[in-house]
């Protein structure tokens, strides 16, 4: 069920423009041209990208919030837009970079509302259902916080508590008793999900992240301004800038001080980190006027 | 209400369908116990064992007829106001992400105002299922309002946006209330008097008709209400969010922004527009009960007939004979309550 290759998520030469009616795309709106990425079960592929690149386009084309221009997305050789919404939330979840329900809901409704795409059009939830959402709590060491207020978490406990909910949407298992089987060709994408955390919590929230991609072989696609996050987390780098891909391919092939220079202006020094065993950048100086 | 009920269930029960069983049960036996005490209560003291008496005929039972002729009508259109208008707010600020939204906050009210006022004025006698003219202006009225405040929110983009019906709706209460102050210029004092009592809110119903008049426009803004409540929770936490847990994000706006005007444009034709209902009842309810909407959807609408039906009863009789209308009682609690609540967040 869960062997490898049994699903993948792919976009190929996708190409998108936000616009208003009737109104010509200007070249300084945020657009992307020709842009593809797969991800397979496991996979850990970070987007890399300066501020306007459009990672976050292609995060809401991926989920399919938005409809490509051109180019094709694809779930299994399955078209996005020939699934349903609730087939499709079943597939890729999406965990945003925060959440700030207008109401006060609780952490175990927070996370059941990842159930709805599971449920019949006034059906409510079953036990089995909230056993769901228990055991995702427990993947993200939330369990503890089933009854407290969302709104009254800590930074790092709600963005747990948001992917413990996205965990639950993913989850398509109804054999209960038995052992759990993983959600096979079931994707989550991250928005930024550390940005507005402190760095203990980063970390928290990485080992999380981490851990789905091992032991439940759920695809990740991880957007983040933080180099040294997708040196240590990211298999896998897609660059963009401008809307358009400028490198990807294995971490430590794409992660160079070119690429940084070239994205970011900045020089930066690229070593091996002997303690951590991956990358580590650190940012030198600006890059000096030629 | 049900201060003992609410520490029992708020929140800490998973199980949703054994929390909505006693969420109804603990609503509706209050509620039906309002509708019928309330003709009991007036000038006239009424004994309910006498009003069901079936050995007197209707004719010559003065209890009965007091109870179902002359009081029952003004009950029922007070629950019916009163349920309509507090789901009417729940579903408002589901829609608008904002906890103080109420349901005249996007400018159905006034424009039901200037339609009230212009058939009192111009004294209008169009005339339709036995109703008189100013209901059916009112909700022309609001039916105007409705369409321009949505045309606007989805004119600039794809989508609702719902910043834009927010402030379109604004600006459109702003504007109503001065083509009133306007027209009322040149109204003489009769007009202005029967207006202003318009505007104050009152139920002054004694037939059937306006009941039967809104019931289907209230039954159908309710039955479109039954599919909400799942999309107002996801709503809540923003519309990506919900859209990537599979709900039409476009279509769930729609359908709460239509049904919840419909509900309020039916309710305001017949009381005229009883602040503060809409904002009171929501979050009572959700002190009570937590903030899962398939729970406080139907306890609103519960509580708000009951809650208006207690008001209008209060207004009734506190200076009897002197009947105040219902909205001057609403407004006196609901004023301090708004501000509280305001501190409060």
């Amino acid at each position: 069920m869960d062997s490898p290759g049994c699903a993948l998520l792919s976009a190929s030469d996708l190409s998108f423009a936000y616009g208003r009616v009737g109104r010509k795309i200007g070249p300084s709106t945020d657009t992307l041209h020709g842009v593809s990425i797969t991800c397979a079960p496991g996979d850990l592929v970070g987007l890399l990208g300066p501020n306007g690149s459009g990672k976050t386009t292609l995060l809401r084309l991926l989920t399919g919030l938005l409809r490509p221009a051109a180019g094709r997305i694809s779930i299994d050789g399955t078209p996005l837009s020939q699934l349903t919404r609730a087939a499709l939330a079943r597939r890729i979840a999406v965990v945003p970079q925060e959440t700030h329900p207008a109401f006060d809901y609780s952490v175990l409704e927070m996370v059941l509302m990842g159930r709805y795409p599971h449920l019949g059009r006034f059906a409510l939830e079953a036990p089995e259902d909230i056993a769901i959402a228990r055991a995702a709590l427990a993947a993200t060491g939330t369990d503890g916080l089933e009854d407290r207020p969302f709104t009254t978490l800590s930074g790092g406990e709600k963005q747990r508590v948001v992917i413990a909910s996205a965990l639950a949407q993913l989850e398509t298992d109804t054999n209960r008793g038995g052992a759990r089987v993983q959600p096979c060709g079931s994707f989550l994408l991250l928005d930024e999900p550390t940005a507005s955390l402190d760095l203990g919590y980063q970390i928290e929230v990485a080992s999380v992240v981490r851990r789905l991609g091992d032991e439940r072989g759920i695809g990740l696609v991880l957007s983040t301004h933080d180099l040294n996050l997708a040196a240590g987390l990211c298999r896998t780098l897609v660059v963009l800038k401008a809307g358009e891909v400028i490198a990807s391919g294995p971490t430590a092939d794409v992660l160079t001080p070119s690429l940084i220079r070239r994205l970011y202006g900045v020089d930066a020094e690229i070593a091996m980190h002997p303690r951590t065993g991956h990358l580590v950048v650190v940012p030198v100086g600006r890059e000096a006027a030629p | 209400m049900n201060t003992t009920g609410g520490t029992t269930f708020q929140g800490r029960r998973p199980d949703i369908r054994r929390r909505l069983i006693i969420t109804m049960i603990a609503f509706g036996i209050p509620t039906v116990a309002a509708i019928v005490a309330a003709p009991l209560v007036g000038s006239t003291t009424i004994d309910l064992r006498r009003v069901l008496d079936r050995s007197v005929p209707i004719s010559e039972n003065v209890d009965a007829q007091i109870f179902f002729i002359a009081r029952l009508p003004r009950t029922l259109a007070g629950a019916l106001v009163g349920a309509s208008l507090a789901a009417a707010g729940v579903v408002f600020q589901g829609l608008l992400r904002n906890p103080l939204a109420t349901p005249f906050t996007l400018g159905i009210s006034s424009g039901a105002a200037l339609g009230a006022m212009l058939a009192i004025t111009f004294d209008w006698t169009i005339g339709f299922a036995g109703l008189s003219a100013v209901p059916i202006a009112s909700f022309a009225g609001s039916v105007g309002a409705v369409a321009i405040v949505y045309a606007l929110s989805v004119a600039r983009q794809r989508g609702l946006s719902t910043s834009v019906l927010l402030l379109a709706g604004v600006t459109l209460n702003a504007f109503f209330s001065a083509l009133i102050l306007f027209v009322q210029y040149f109204a003489d004092f009769a007009e202005t008097f029967r207006t202003l009592r318009w505007l104050m809110g009152d139920l002054d119903v004694s037939s059937f008709q306006p009941i039967v008049a809104a019931l289907p426009l209230a039954l159908g803004a309710f039955g479109l209400f039954a599919t909400l409540p799942r999309a107002l929770n996801l709503l809540s936490l923003g519309p990506d969010s919900a859209g990537t847990r599979g709900i039409d994000v476009t279509r769930a706006q729609r359908t709460a922004f239509f049904s919840a005007s419909l509900a309020t444009g039916a309710a305001v034709s017949v009381g005229g527009p009883i602040g503060f209902i809409g904002i009171i009842v929501p979050h009572l309810v959700r002190l009570l009960v937590g903030s899962d909407h398939r729970l406080v959807l139907p306890a609103s609408a519960l509580f708000g007939a009951a809650f208006l039906v207690a008001c209008d009863t209060l207004a009734r009789t506190v200076i009897s004979p002197v009947e105040l209308p219902v909205g001057v009682i609403t407004a006196l609690l609901g004023g301090p309550f708004f501000l509280w609540l305001l501190v409060r967040r």
